[in-house]
């Protein structure tokens, strides 16, 4: 039961409030570059929750089993890489053969799924915390996409409202994204004292 | 062969200057947008972090250059994170040998360099397509302009939030018989996401009355 309790802790953590977004300020690129449309912010969301579940499972066993009981720990980053970059290739043929329309429309932002620095953030961070449970990283990783879809979403919702806005003509685009983003991190800071 | 010379040394200073105004990779370009916002709560990581960024910067447009005519399309994203994932191992080792607090204070955004939008940007936009000179210019002109952007933004933070630049008290404090009163939500993400767009739209706002 303790061990439920835990995992579900940390799954709220990560979404609410450690959010990697809000907080810690990962994936600001496609969260910025995306986030125009809330189908496709949606579809961008997913991929980065597929891919960023298996790369941190993957990079948490490789680094816990393999490169500390070699005593390899300096590869570490050039492994992390490695494996995102094949998870990301992954999603992308899946994508092509499966969702046509969707994969058109993602362009180039699919490939850069790679450098979202959401996913090696949160391999990063996993390694940093030193959880020491397989399970508690995998729910990690998945609570780490699910906030970035989360998040994402919440501002494509924003923007198409945006749009119908008198903005001021020097902070029209990407300006006024960023300070509706200061403010949206400024709500989720009420989530920081919900866990002890 | 002097006009040829001038017209290279004019491409040189072109180059160097597009990386500090024209082209300054967060104001214009909008690259490197997370570290911009993590490290810049003070000026001493901002300062740091903006070093290391300009060691990789130019150590992978070297190499990457230099190899630019043996890699296959397809594969060459993939090489060129390879490239800086090694160059960062190198800074992130040295920052941990020598500057221990610092590498704490910087933490995860170090490694985090590897992803940073803006060398991956450089190397396929300039040292791929470009021979030695021009892209070990192009690394000092954008590696510089990202420095004093990130200088600049976590100063203007750095003295809302405690009243000091650099731990050098500027303001008058409240607490010791001044006036200000420290702005505490300016070291926390609310402030580096609003001091950023307000800059992006003074930006803008110069720009255009330039033109």
């Amino acid at each position: 039961m303790d061990m439920v309790t835990a995992l579900v802790l940390a799954f709220i953590s990560i979404v609410l409030i450690n959010n990697l977004v809000f907080t810690k300020f990962l994936g600001i690129c496609p969260y910025l570059g995306v986030s125009g449309r809330i189908d496709m912010a949606f579809g961008m969301g997913m991929a980065v929750t597929f891919v960023v579940t298996l790369s941190g499972t993957m990079t948490y066993m490789i680094d816990n089993w393999i490169l500390k009981e070699l005593g390899l720990e300096v590869t570490r980053y050039v492994c992390f890489i490695l494996v995102i970059a094949g998870a990301v290739q992954l999603v992308e043929m899946y994508l092509r053969k499966f969702f046509p329309s969707l994969y058109e429309s993602f362009g180039i932002f699919l490939p850069l799924i790679t450098t979202n620095c959401a996913i090696l953030g949160l391999c990063l961070f996993i390694n940093l915390w030193e959880i020491d449970r397989l399970l508690e990283a995998v729910v990690l990783s998945f609570g780490a996409g699910i906030g970035f879809t989360m998040a994402i979403c919440i501002m494509a919702g924003i923007r198409e409202n945006l749009k119908l806005a008198d903005v001021p003509e020097c902070l029209k685009g990407a300006p006024i994204t960023l300070i509706t983003a200061g403010l949206l991190t400024l709500a989720f800071m009420g989530f920081a004292g919900m866990i002890r | 062969m002097t006009k040829k010379g001038e017209t290279k040394a004019g491409l040189y200073k072109e180059t160097l200057l597009a990386g500090l105004w024209r082209e300054n990779p967060v104001f214009r370009l909008l690259l490197g947008m997370c570290p911009t916002l993590a490290v810049t709560a003070a000026v001493k990581p901002a300062f740091t972090m903006g070093c290391c960024v300009i060691f990789v910067l130019f150590c992978s447009n070297i190499v990457v250059s230099l190899m630019r005519n043996l890699l296959k399309p397809h594969l060459r994203i993939l090489m060129f994170t390879l490239t800086i994932a090694t160059f960062v191992t190198i800074a992130d080792l040295y920052l941990k040998a020598f500057v221990p607090d610092m590498s704490e204070t910087l933490g995860p955004y170090v490694p985090l360099i590897i992803v940073n939008c803006i060398i991956i940007c450089r190397a396929e936009a300039c040292a791929s397509k470009n021979g030695l000179a021009v892209s070990i210019i192009d690394a000092v002109g954008m590696g510089i302009g990202f420095t004093l952007t990130l200088c600049l933004l976590a100063g203007v933070r750095e003295l809302l939030a405690t009243g000091a630049v650099c731990e050098i008290a500027i303001l008058p404090l409240l607490k010791e018989d001044g006036w200000f009163v420290p702005w505490a939500a300016m070291s926390m993400p609310v402030g580096a996401f609003i001091t950023l767009g307000l800059m992006l739209g003074l930006v803008n706002l110069l720009s255009k009355s330039k033109s």
